[in-house]
């Protein structure tokens, strides 16, 4: 009890530590936020929907929007613990590195879904969207489908630190392990928003999305260490 | 009783390992192209089929080899690093050989799709679960050339963790998301007539053991390239230890 309760405490001030850093700067939110928005616009010019055609796109474009703008965001994450050779500090530090991780993890969170909440209304405007399922639905879909997208994202953001082609490897390995958990993040955001799926289909959608976040982030966990250290 | 190298031994393994392999396919291509019956409804283009499986399945082997040579490298990177390097040249050349295989089995399906189906590719399950195999094996082998000498096994070994996990989280996704819309393409697929099985088996062992072959002759050429970097670090330090005054 005592060891969990100091380990929270480590996640606790890793998080708040990004938290602090990322309210200084605002870099990472305005970055997502702003090119998310451009995503949102240039998909409306490219396909120019109708307002039952953007019902059935929109759930592929939001994730589509999110999934990059995570990716350019999530570069930048671990670029900031380089500085004074701060990462060297944390890999000699006697705190477990996995806490490392899931403070990282939990602030990238918080940041992605920040733009998500902004961004929600802006889709609705420019869509012209009105949800046919129940909205609440999304309430649970959103953070589950953000959680797949940077548990992953900040694991394989930290592989790439000392890698050649930075920028480049991040999505390159982020997109192929996503693919099912972005199947089916879309396919339920797309069944909430049309409401022509069966609300028991949308449901085995939310259990394996949510199969996909606990796998991942036990095999993050357990692994991370390894990667940290490296050489 | 005469003294014969281990090496020797070996290379004459080898050869024997070659040579079989190559007879297996000359007569799985005899039995395949002149033997085997033409298929009722599908015609010549169904002799595709004794290439496109055997390759699916090699496909399907050898990225378990990669993982359980990626675990292997894992347990054994702090506790034998000798050991751990051999495991890694194993990864490196199943991911490798899997590649090639994975590739041939999706060129050779699309050209049997086209002339079957009448179209090159379709989102179908099966198709788009082994599409996802070759990409993930891309990305590991991309990771292989992208990261720095130092630790480019242990991440390579962890991403093949992920994509072994990954790999049944594919299957089961997009199986649930393509049996909704029951596909008519693999209706046709029935079972295989009696007369097909000896040229079917025989490119089967065939391929196995040219893959096989080709893996390990793969895995031998990266040992070697391991030892004469580990060869060259001896040389440079004895050389400083000799310049010392």
């Amino acid at each position: 009890m005592n060891s969990l309760t100091s380990y929270l405490g480590h996640v606790l001030g890793h998080l708040r530590k990004d938290l602090r850093i990322e309210w200084r700067s605002r870099d990472s939110i305005n970055g997502m936020l702003f090119f998310s928005l451009l995503v949102v616009v240039v998909f409306s010019l490219a396909f120019d929907p109708t307002a039952a055609v953007s019902r059935q796109i929109s759930g592929g474009i939001l994730w589509v929007a999110l999934l990059f703008a995570t990716v350019t965001a999530l570069n930048q994450s671990w670029t900031r613990e380089q500085n004074n050779q701060v990462l060297e500090a944390q890999r000699m530090a006697p705190a477990p590195a996995s806490a490392l991780f899931l403070g990282k993890a939990l602030a990238n969170m918080i940041f992605v879904l920040v733009v998500e909440a902004i961004l929600a209304p802006v889709f609705i405007v420019f869509y012209n969207l009105h949800v046919l399922g129940n909205p609440w639905l999304l309430a649970i879909i959103l953070p589950l489908g953000t959680w797949a997208l940077v548990v992953n994202g900040t694991f394989f953001a930290v592989l790439g630190l000392r890698t050649r082609n930075r920028e480049l490897l991040l999505p390159l390995l982020l997109l192929p392990i996503s693919l099912p958990a972005l199947l089916e993040m879309v396919q339920a955001t797309t069944g909430v928003l049309t409401a022509e799926l069966d609300p028991l289909q949308i449901n085995t959608w939310i259990t394996q999305l949510a199969g996909y976040d606990i796998v991942y982030t036990i095999v993050c966990l357990f692994l991370f260490d390894t990667v940290l250290n490296a050489e | 009783m005469p003294i014969v190298s281990r090496s020797a031994i070996i290379r004459s393994a080898a050869w024997l390992w070659f040579i079989a392999a190559l007879a297996i396919l000359a007569v799985g291509f005899r039995e395949a192209i002149f033997i085997a019956p033409t298929e009722a409804t599908m015609g010549d283009v169904q002799r595709i089929f004794y290439y496109h499986v055997p390759s699916a399945l090699m496909g399907l082997i050898l990225p378990y080899v990669n993982f359980f040579a990626s675990l292997a490298y894992l347990y054994w990177r702090r506790r034998d690093p000798l050991k751990a390097l051999s495991a890694d040249a194993l990864a490196l050349a199943s991911a490798e050989v899997s590649i090639v295989f994975v590739s041939i089995g999706l060129m050779t399906g699309m050209l049997w799709a086209r002339a079957s189906w009448g179209i090159w590719w379709t989102w179908d399950a099966r198709l788009t679960t082994y599409l996802l195999l070759w990409l993930l094996y891309v990305s590991y082998l991309l990771l292989r050339r992208f990261s720095s000498s130092g630790e480019s096994h242990t991440l390579a070994a962890v991403i093949s963790v992920f994509a072994a996990v990954d790999v049944p989280i594919v299957y089961m996704s997009i199986h649930w998301w393509r049996t909704q819309h029951p596909s008519p393409v693999f209706s046709g697929n029935g079972s295989l007539d009696a007369s097909m099985w000896p040229a079917f088996l025989w490119n089967v062992a065939g391929w196995g053991l040219w893959g096989v072959f080709v893996m390990l002759f793969r895995f031998a050429l990266e040992r070697r390239r391991q030892l004469a970097e580990q060869n060259d670090a001896l040389t440079a330090i004895e050389a400083s230890l000799e310049t010392a005054p």
